[in-house]
């Protein structure tokens, strides 16, 4: 039965998307008045979403064999924790999950976003309910997630221990509410041009959602890249693969777009950009989603390929975006810019930011798709990899990094101080480290030496907003920013620390040899079989030292039997300075081990930065909405 | 912003869509080759793997016969399966020459001192540039080069016995 009431929740969903879409098209073209109707509706079909996934989780919670879904990805034996994410690991499973993120949003959006005009409100929810209907139809039209089997098999066939790892539970739907959470941000400035009303209460109300959706989708990058790293075993933490550029094309359409609603909101400047921003980001989500979904492009995230998806996917995001593309064209023209600024002035800094991000966007977008362009064109197969992605994207970002350190110390509308005397301090520690990096480290690239030297310079630079003031009295959102800052910092000199200070040792050691690698003497103590449920593997023990304790490291080379497949997995010790990242390959007839070992120092800082960034978001998110709160209250009494 | 302008991103739009429908439709190939097959070799200049033997460049390659380019590593176990099968081709009068990738010249020594040296010349590529610039995605791998330096055969993983006249054949091919 339960199987059932989802199917029949999401078809009533989907009815009722429809009937909102209707209701919204009247109300905004003056026909009737719909406006309780529409947000109601949003609700319910938000709440009936819901409902159909939280069947679809009971469904995997009881592995209910008579599912399709559960006898392919589900298995009695599975551990509980892993029985529940099955329910989203896998497509349509993670399609349901999209597709309630979505009704969630609209539903969010009617119930919170009091401030926007209500005739604006009423077209973002008609928008949010055409997404919807799209959604839907894909949903049930092509990847039913409730299908039955009869007669209802014995047993199911996702016992897949790869697959059982908490990184990848909790990772997918991180992303998702990212991805998903940009569609509210669409839908407010799709109803925003659809009702020419364009104005700073518009991107007040865009805000929180954007800054929202922008937390989610860092701590989903973040996680992805750290996932990445520990689990292919080769000590990289970003690969360029189009599955991970497919997540970093909305954050960085994102980044641009919560600096550009900053202007909207304060200055009432930058109107039509900030609506084109928003377009872009919630479409590069869309694309990122048919990336991985129809595997149109070769990546190492292998998922289900099936081509009639794919262009079920395509045809949804090729109507929504040219749809809003078109709405843009037709409305651009007739939004009157509002307030001038100087050269030297905030919004000017926010202008070459959005800029660079921009640019930084359409590189990572080019290398991306260019592999499959050049395929239609000359039929000719190719791939690009980090050496483009670096040279471009590096230096862009450094120049983005420079304008970090001066953006926020710049005043609205004009800067009158000079700046300068302000920088003193970054530039002599960017200037320092500049030094003993071209002294100290001879062997590491340009971009990395610049990189350390940066993240020298923003970390007191990050702060300088705070300082100058009674730092506990500066607004919350000024705090968000500042932490959102340094946490960029912190991961900038984590990953320029990591390409230049690493050291790696690749070789083939007997038991009882020891290896050096960096400050680091590792003693290769011996191997052991160990099993598991359908794997049998080597453990190496290896014991590290550099002078103090002995750190005891693990690395497993494992055999799968069915398919039979080959993994390593990394044995990882965490320290303050760094890391030490082992792994154990293959053997051969004298009884030698490839082993592979890497020092990191400082690389931790890339993730931890990246939480930082986040967090950072956060606190503004809850400043703005604290103040927005505030006042509405004062309007009441 | 005239009407024209505001056209190009819709026109782009579909322009990358209709790209992404054809992929779509295409039967599908996962299998990754160098792009280089029938190419000349890309120019590089790599010091010595190890002291002793020569080091090795592009140039080296182009000497009028068909040549062999190995990639290898000491800390590459399957190269060392695969060593016995480069010494019996450098018996029959095989020209190898080597490029160590990610290695150290003490290493390097070490390895060819318990599996014999059947190489020319040997590059140390220390950041596998020159590995990625040829298009080889591991090691072991080896290329056919002709006497142009035009690479016409890429040989993915150890060679084992049983490749053997695979390799010879091409070898032959490229004279």
């Amino acid at each position: 039965m339960i199987p059932e009431t989802g199917l029949a929740a999401l078809w009533l969903a989907a009815a009722l998307s429809l009937l909102g879409l209707f209701l919204s098209v009247g109300h905004v073209r003056g026909m009737l008045d719909a406006e309780r109707a529409v947000r109601a509706l949003a609700i319910v079909q938000g709440l009936l979403c819901l409902f159909a996934f939280l069947a679809l989780l009971i469904v995997f919670a009881r592995t209910d064999l008579s599912v399709a879904l559960v006898f392919e990805n589900s298995h009695s034996a599975k551990p509980f924790i892993y029985k529940v994410a099955g329910a989203w690991g896998n497509h349509e499973g993670s399609m349901l999950l999209w597709v309630t993120v979505l009704g969630l949003s609209g539903a969010a959006l009617s119930a919170m976003s009091r401030q926007l005009p209500p005739r604006t409100l009423i077209a973002a929810l008609g928008a949010q309910a055409a997404l919807a209907l799209g959604f839907h139809a894909f949903l049930l039209f092509a990847s039913n997630p409730f299908a039955r089997l009869s007669p209802a098999p014995v047993e199911g066939r996702g016992l897949n221990p790869l697959l059982q790892d908490p990184g990848l539970a909790f990772h997918p739907p991180t992303l998702y509410l990212g991805y998903v959470g940009l569609s509210v941000a669409f839908s407010i400035a799709v109803g925003a041009m659809l009702a020419g009303d364009v104005d700073r209460r518009l991107a007040r109300a865009m805000r929180p959602w954007v800054l929202g959706a922008w937390i989610f989708l860092t701590l989903g990058i973040t996680a992805g890249s750290y996932w990445a790293y520990y689990e292919l075993g080769w000590g990289g933490w970003w690969f360029w693969d189009p599955v991970e550029n497919a997540s970093l094309m909305p954050w960085l359409a994102a980044t641009a777009l919560l600096h550009s609603v900053a202007v909207l909101a304060a200055r009432d400047a930058l109107k039509a950009w900030t609506m084109m921003l928003a377009v872009i980001a919630f479409s590069m989500s869309m694309v990122g989603t048919f990336l991985v979904r129809s595997g149109v492009l070769t990546s190492v995230h292998a998922f289900a390929v099936d081509p009639t998806r794919g262009a079920f996917i395509l045809a949804l995001l090729g109507v929504y975006v040219t749809a809003a593309f078109v709405l843009f064209a037709v409305r651009a023209g007739t939004l009157r810019e509002g307030a001038p600024f100087e050269l030297v002035s905030r919004e000017a800094g926010i202008v070459v930011n959005n800029l660079l991000l921009t640019v930084i966007l359409g590189v990572v977008f080019i290398g991306t798709l260019y592999p499959l362009l050049a395929e239609a064109l000359s039929g000719e197969k190719l791939s690009v990899g980090a050496p483009y992605f670096n040279a471009v994207a590096g230096p862009l970002a450094i120049l983005l990094g420079l304008l970090l350190a001066v953006g926020p110390l710049l005043g609205w509308r004009r800067e009158k101080r000079p700046i300068a005397p302000k920088l003193t301090v970054p530039g002599l520690f960017a200037a320092c480290t500049l030094v003993i990096a071209f002294l100290g480290l001879p062997d590491a690239s340009i971009l990395s030496k610049l990189g350390l030297a940066l993240a020298a310079g923003l970390l007191p630079a990050a702060i300088l907003p705070l300082i100058g003031r009674n730092p506990l009295r500066a607004p919350l959102a000024t705090w968000g920013m500042a932490i959102a800052h340094l946490g960029a910092a912190v991961s900038v000199g984590g990953m320029a620390a990591d390409s230049s200070l690493t050291t790696e040792k690749l070789t083939a050691a007997r038991p009882g040899e020891t290896v050096d690698v960096g400050p680091w003497l590792v003693k290769f103590q011996g191997v052991n079989p160990v099993a598991g449920p359908n794997w049998t593997a080597v453990e190496a023990e290896l014991r590290a030292s550099r002078g103090g304790g002995v750190h005891v490291l693990r690395p497993q080379s494992r055999f799968f039997t069915s398919p039979p497949t080959e993994t390593n997995e990394a044995a990882i010790q965490t320290l303050l300075a760094g890391q030490l990242y082992t792994v154990l390959g293959p053997s051969d007839d004298e009884g030698r081990y490839q082993l592979r070992l890497w020092w990191k120092p400082m690389v931790t800082l890339i993730w931890f930065g990246g939480a930082m960034v986040a967090f950072g978001g956060l606190l503004a998110m809850l400043g703005h909405t604290r103040r927005a709160w505030r006042k509405r209250k004062a309007v009441a009494e | 912003m005239s009407r024209g302008l505001r056209l190009i991103p819709i026109i782009l739009l579909v322009w990358i869509l209709l790209t992404f429908a054809w992929k779509l439709i295409q039967p599908e190939d996962s299998t990754v080759r160098s792009q280089l097959v029938n190419r000349e070799v890309p120019q590089f200049a790599l010091p010595a793997g190890v002291p002793g033997t020569p080091a090795l460049s592009s140039a080296d390659l182009a000497t009028g016969e068909p040549r062999l380019l190995n990639f290898f590593a000491s800390w590459c176990v399957p190269c060392v399966a695969e060593a016995p099968t480069l010494e019996r081709m450098r018996a029959q009068g095989v020209k190898i020459d080597g490029i160590a990738v990610r290695d150290t010249p003490g290493a390097v020594a070490a390895f060819l001192d318990r599996h014999g040296n059947p190489y020319q010349r040997i590059g140390a590529d220390r950041h596998s540039s020159v590995q990625l610039a040829l298009g080889s995605s591991g090691v072991p791998e080896t290329f056919v080069v002709d006497g142009k330096g035009v690479i016409r055969f890429q040989f993915l993983g150890p060679i084992g016995s049983a490749d053997l006249p695979t390799v010879m054949r091409e070898l032959e091919k490229a004279k």
